[in-house]
């Protein structure tokens, strides 16, 4: 071994790749002067955010467009084709004192609703956990010059446009698969209530889904589905008015627990008024707290994992 | 390139304690550092020494659990977006974004760092250019070989001209090859002013490529300097080693009036083997052969070491270096 420190700059140009002084010191040279600011730099992440979306358009597309086409096509076209035997939904409805109602309509805000948390969790905490295990890519977007709530809440906000859509989608879904006569009776009178509980539902998901992939165990995640998006979903409203459970009065209260409830019965208050709801202000009070509760620890939970 | 802040880099008493379920485990116990603008520091020490960790902490990733830290002027803690915003960081995995394009990862790190769109593509352009990637601008990352991979993070952390360019480990697991294209890299550019901090667990990697090292150790600093000092400083000795088939009997070298002999320093007995550090080797190997024989003992196998930073970590340390 000799002794020797050499750190002259030897002119590789055979190896590949390797640059020379004078493009290294053009490079240098010709280095913009960087001047981020936040909004900068939050707009770039959600540009990354929407070109990644862009690329995998087909698979994106496909996942938010199955579940609720299935569903659709499963309660509003199968069931009332081979006989109205399960129509419990509505049959639940109708004891809630709402008169007549096909279960397609009571599937609506609930269809939307799922919607919004599986895309929520599809869009931030799967990513996430990839990000945070293996390679930890995440460190690509924590060493860009804005503070890492910053990051987490520009996940929250990307997470939240991609729920947004998924649950737009099953507005055409749910209009054109059905059998007939067993259109839903969706009927908007609040267009900016209907937006806010929407805006605020996909917040709430997007929010829960940081926290979860923050919290995980990347080998545990059959159990998300097992312990979080099954449960929820269930017990979330989807299928039958929160009023129809009063002859359940014990479910009827722990459900309560349940964001999806919120949203379900939110929507259900703005798209199908005429059915039985929770009221407006326990909805409204239920997200936008929720929002503020889970965007919190959400954004407390990614800062610790990213700064260990 | 750095304003006139001091020094790129300095550290005191910075300390990092991570805890867990069995306690407290300290991975960097008060290192003091510091890197001046424009050298080519390296910072040499086995897997598992706090390299990474200290990394980790002046790259505002890893939050210090005492000291203090300054880089580019900039308090690590106090102000990690400033410290951000100066650096570029070359990470021990790869951390490309493999949902983007090799042109991609440049781009949008451009933006990031609040480059417009015209900008940020064109520097992109330059970047692939010189570092040789031109013909992969559209290749998804995923599918970069280790190399090339490793020549795009490095462009990635030059996109907006980082005062300080931090890599950690950056040749690990790459093959002979490609270790030597990358040190070319890092010499041409600080051959051309770039302050670089880099960690290493090669030993020939510090001494080819860093002015200063500073030597480190379950989270310590052993020793701190150029390579030439640290020869000095720990007395530029040869490490002589013999193992035996056998155990080596107590009193086999006060016997043998080793460190009786001219240069010797230090004479060593441990279980199967003698060590002898010395400044003048010759013959102490015949010696120790004959010690052994003398003793009943079968020389198993013999390394001379000449000066070099492995003979400094075990003078250090007195263990040998694990890689």
């Amino acid at each position: 071994m000799t002794t020797t420190t050499t750190t002259t700059p030897p002119v590789a140009a055979e190896h590949p790749g390797v640059p020379s002084a004078s493009e290294v010191a053009a490079l240098i040279a010709d280095a913009p002067e960087p001047r981020p600011t936040l909004i900068k730099t939050f707009n770039a992440m959600m540009a990354r955010e929407f070109r990644v979306l862009r690329r995998n358009a087909i698979a994106t597309f496909t996942r938010a467009v199955m579940q609720p086409l299935l569903f659709v096509f499963v309660f509003a076209y199968v069931f009332p084709k081979i006989g109205g035997g399960f129509n419990l939904g509505a049959g639940a409805a109708a004891s809630a004192g709402t008169g007549a109602i096909n279960f397609a309509t009571i599937l609506v805000p609930g269809l939307m609703a799922s919607m919004l948390l599986m895309q929520g969790i599809m869009a931030v905490t799967f990513p996430l956990v990839m990000e945070f295990s293996w390679q930890r890519t995440i460190e690509d977007r924590a060493l860009a010059p804005v503070p890492i709530k910053v990051l987490a809440i520009q996940k929250i906000t990307a997470g939240a446009v991609q729920s947004f859509i998924g649950a737009c989608i099953v507005f055409p879904i749910v209009l054109l698969v059905h059998a007939a006569g067993q259109a839903p009776h969706v009927h908007v009178t609040n267009w900016g209530l209907f937006a806010l509980i929407l805006v605020f539902a996909s917040l709430l998901t997007s929010s829960l889904g940081l926290l979860l992939g923050t919290i995980m165990d990347p080998r545990k995640m059959q159990m998300l589905f097992a312990v979080i998006l099954l449960p929820a979903t269930m017990l979330g409203c989807v299928y039958y008015p929160w009023s129809a459970l009063h002859h359940i009065r014990w479910l009827q209260i722990v459900v309560l627990i349940n964001p999806m409830v919120y949203m379900s019965e939110g929507l259900r208050a703005v798209l199908t008024p005429s059915l039985g709801h929770m009221p407006l202000w326990g909805v409204l009070l239920a997200l936008v707290g929720g929002t503020v509760v889970f965007g919190y620890l959400g954004t407390r939970t990614f800062t610790k994992r990213v700064l260990n | 390139m750095t304003p006139d802040v001091g020094p790129a880099i300095r550290t005191e008493d910075l300390r990092k304690t991570y805890k867990s379920s069995r306690g407290d485990v300290p991975a960097v116990r008060g290192i003091d550092l510091c890197v001046e603008s424009g050298q080519f520091f390296g910072l040499l020490g086995p897997n598992g020494a706090g390299k990474s960790t200290t990394i980790g902490m002046l790259t505002t990733l890893v939050l210090p659990t005492g000291g203090r830290a300054w880089v580019a002027g900039k308090d690590v803690v106090a102000d990690p977006v400033g410290v951000k915003r100066r650096i570029g960081v070359v990470t021990q995995n790869n951390t490309l974004d493999m949902q983007l394009t090799v042109a991609e990862n440049l781009e949008f790190r451009s933006r990031f760092f609040g480059l417009g769109l015209r900008e940020a593509s064109r520097r992109a352009t330059q970047l692939l250019e010189v570092f040789g990637l031109a013909d992969r601008r559209k290749a998804m990352s995923t599918d970069l070989s280790g190399g090339q991979a490793k020549r795009l993070l490095i462009a990635r952390a030059l996109v907006h001209r980082p005062d300080v360019l931090f890599l950690d480990e950056p040749t690990a697991g790459l093959d002979p090859q490609t270790r030597v294209n990358l040190w070319d890299i890092l010499r041409v550019l600080h051959g051309e002013g770039q302050t670089i901090l880099l960690t290493t667990h090669y030993m020939e990697e510090a001494e080819a490529l860093c002015e200063q090292i500073a030597v480190i150790d379950h989270g310590e600093v052993l020793a701190a300097g150029t390579v030439n000092e640290l020869k000095e400083g720990t007395g530029a000795e040869t490490v002589i080693t013999v193992r035996y088939e056998e155990a080596v009997p107590e009193g086999v070298t006060a016997r043998a009036r080793l460190a009786d002999r001219p240069g010797v320093s230090k004479v060593e007995a441990d279980g199967d083997y003698i060590r002898v550090f010395t400044r003048e080797p010759e013959g102490v190997l015949g010696e120790l052969v004959t010690v052994g024989s003398a003793a009943g003992l079968t020389v198993r196998d013999a390394t001379q070491l000449k000066p070099s930073l492995e003979t400094v970590f075990l003078t250090l340390t007195g263990r040998e270096y694990r890689e």
